[in-house]
């Protein structure tokens, strides 16, 4: 016990609590103990006392165990809103709060086919409250992923997946591929027709590679497309099986994966050196305000100060953590604010819109148009000319060339820059009319002429599987990006080029599978221009 | 190379910093860390057959259905609940599978033929590809005359194109 108070702060006990009660008799020393039990409760959660000095600021970020995903101190640079616009913490934050409102659905939502829709309609005309916390489920989830994105773009744009980050910027990815599996397993559970339909078309997505096998005429020996419909439907059509399976799937394997591989991002940013900054960010920075805590306040031989020394490549490093600041509260103070705002926005939105829920699914009729969520509408347009490309083959094609980038530009200039780099943000708008051009006139092109099975009915399968909008749109922006490598002699010129075309390519065919689709997947200029049916 | 020590005089001789004549416990490690992943190979074959269950729970493949008393050459009989349809001609009768082979949407019976809803593909009346994205024609279903105006369909079982079947 003596040694516990001895550890703790100056500021909470500086004469040990217990002494009068180790005298006396047994009795009375057992209710002054208990007096005082509240307090050493406090005392041992919490060691080093109010975070009044560096020192004790310091312990408490590594005397927590969620705080010290965080580095003790922060770099000024960082907590400035031009260097990350808080994405990452926005989709944390709205991450927190479906994990929240998610578990609050679960007490009421059932995993059964017609029972989930009932309890569906439960929770939106019967549970006090319900309505309004499933819509801020669904548009936290939302936020969710327009942040990933975002946050994505963010690192790339400021070049902050190289060295020494290449392994975050996968742990990145593989975050993104969760979110959207979050995403898409929630989609099916309200079971209603939007919901049948959409993962209906996502089941045979995942069976599509026997687009490739029928073609070869090997599926019945090897059918991996088969298999992975199987492994996710549990059957041979969306049911009770399929139901169950997205429902362990959605509240439990991937929230736990999710954060796993959040606690590893968030604490490899920590490892890394903090949040990618120029190698000059010192000079260019302000003096460092009246307002804000001197870091050597004592003489700097101090042990706990050299926790405060992070890693770099800089010839900063070793000069001291002048420009850095104390975390708590700085930096936990940003994230709060970045928090409250995300909540904010959700509940506004929650108030003024109702998340969607059509009537009971029918496996006899499908909808008409069948959408996916608006985020894989861009894959869905693809899909309408090549199921395995649209679904299977060019999503792992960006996957593998926005995971080799790290890798293969290994380039130094304009790190922690906006737009940083050979070309900078000349380079960018070039990129953004280029890949919107291009991702513009190949669709023009197939919705105004067709595809080739519209000229030619007989054409083998294989070669629509290998020409189609997709892969003539990839061969487009990866010509493009070794065409930038070339003029700048520079890979992350390349990699602009392709990551600018990709974010372009995205958006466009995202806005004509939500906006120019309707019924049977024909072009119309305005959903007020649908036919009835 | 060191001499492998023989006798125990040699033994006790051989110096403690020189190399172990027999690796055993790099023998004993690597046997630990094979039998822990042969183990794990051998679980995970297991586990894999965890997905499929021996009987799957979706409906039965094989139903009768009762035709219709009038059935017009040409028009579709789809059987409620059901994704087949039911085709009379002066040939016989046949059954072609409504689940589209693009991506599993339900085709809609038209005058030319088949039209699906979720990507446009199209079908000929005999259900051969018109219009993409679809990659092959729809399936015909093995028919059965059962007798007294009922038909057996097996949508397990695909028969080849243009398999028609009188029923009386």
């Amino acid at each position: 016990m003596s040694a516990s108070v001895v550890s703790g702060s100056k500021a909470g006990s500086a004469t040990p609590i217990g002494a009068s009660a180790d005298e006396g008799p047994g009795l009375s020393r057992a209710l002054a103990n208990l007096r005082m039990a509240p307090r050493r409760l406090f005392q041992t959660m919490f060691r080093s006392g109010p975070p009044r000095s560096d020192r004790s600021r310091s312990s408490f970020v590594f005397g927590n165990v969620f705080l010290h995903l965080h580095s003790v101190r922060v770099h000024r640079w960082t907590l400035r809103w031009s260097a990350t616009a808080g994405l990452g913490v926005l989709t944390v934050a709205a991450f927190l709060i479906a994990l929240v409102t998610g578990v609050l659905l679960m007490f009421y939502y059932k995993p059964y086919p017609e029972v989930a829709y009932l309890s569906m309609k439960d929770i939106h005309f019967v549970v006090p409250t319900g309505r309004f916390i499933r819509n801020v489920h669904r548009w936290s989830a939302n936020i969710m992923v327009v942040g990933v994105l975002l946050h994505m773009a963010r690192v790339f744009y400021t070049a902050g997946y190289r060295a020494p980050r290449e392994f975050n910027w996968i742990i990145g990815m593989a975050l993104l591929v969760v979110t959207l599996g979050l995403s898409f397993t929630g989609y099916l559970l309200p079971w209603d027709q939007l919901a049948y339909w959409a993962i209906t078309i996502g089941a045979n997505i995942a069976q599509s590679p026997r687009e490739v096998t029928d073609a070869l005429g090997i599926t019945a020996s090897f059918d991996p497309g088969g298999f992975q419909r199987l492994l996710l439907l549990g059957s041979d059509t969306v049911g009770e099986e399929a139901l169950i399976r997205f429902y362990l799937l959605h509240v439990m394997v991937l929230p736990l994966a999710l954060l796993a591989l959040l606690s590893v991002h968030m604490w490899r940013v920590r490892k890394d050196g903090g949040i990618v900054r120029p190698v000059d960010a010192d000079r260019r920075l302000a003096p460092v305000g009246a307002d804000t805590y001197p870091v050597f306040t004592q003489a700097p031989q101090k042990t706990y100060q050299l926790a405060a020394v992070v890693r770099g490549r800089s010839a900063e490093v070793g000069n001291g953590p002048e420009n850095t600041v104390p975390a708590m509260p700085h930096l936990f103070y940003a994230e709060a604010a970045v928090f409250m705002f995300t909540v904010l926005v959700c509940v506004v939105w929650a108030l003024f819109q109702d998340a969607p829920l059509k009537e009971l699914a029918n496996p006899a009729v499908p909808e008409n148009p069948a959408k996916a969520p608006w985020y894989f509408l861009g894959l869905q347009e693809l899909v309408a000319f090549s199921a395995f490309m649209g679904g299977i083959g060019i999503p792992g094609i960006v996957m593998l060339g926005i995971g080799l980038i790290p890798f293969l530009e290994r380039e130094h200039e304009g790190t922690g820059d906006w737009f940083g780099g050979p070309g900078g943000g000349r380079l960018v708008l070039g990129s953004i009319v280029y890949g919107l051009a291009a991702v513009v006139a190949v669709e023009a092109f197939a919705i105004h002429f067709g595809w080739i099975r519209q000229w030619w009915v007989a054409a083998p399968q294989l070669l629509i599987t290998a020409i189609n909008p997709g892969t003539v749109l990839t061969v487009l922006y990866a010509g493009y990006s070794i065409a930038m490598i070339r003029r700048y002699n520079s890979t992350r010129a390349g990699a602009v080029g392709l990551f600018t075309c990709f974010l372009c390519g995205f958006l466009v065919l995202t806005v004509i599978g939500t906006h120019f689709r309707g019924p049977n997947w024909e072009f119309y200029w305005s959903p007020a221009l649908w036919p009835e049916h | 190379m060191t001499v492998k020590p023989h006798t125990s005089a040699e033994v006790a001789k051989a110096s403690r910093l020189d190399e172990e004549p027999i690796p055993r416990r790099d023998f004993l490690g690597k046997a630990a860390l094979w039998s822990g992943a042969s183990a794990m190979f051998l679980a995970v074959l297991g586990i894999a057959r965890l997905p499929r269950a021996a009987v799957l729970p979706s409906p039965s493949k094989k139903y009768r259905v009762t035709l219709p008393a009038t059935l017009a050459d040409g028009s579709a009989f789809i059987p409620p609940g059901r994704s087949v349809a039911i085709v009379r001609d002066a040939e016989g009768l046949y059954a072609i599978s409504t689940v589209c082979t693009h991506l599993g949407c339900i085709v809609k019976h038209t005058q030319e033929g088949f039209e699906c809803p979720c990507h446009g593909s199209r079908f000929g009346g005999d259900g051969h590809v018109v219009r993409g994205p679809a990659p092959k024609p729809l399936a015909w279903l093995a028919v059965q005359d059962t007798g007294g105006g009922t038909i057996m369909i097996d949508e397990g079982k695909v028969v080849t194109a243009g398999t028609k079947v009188k029923v009386a």
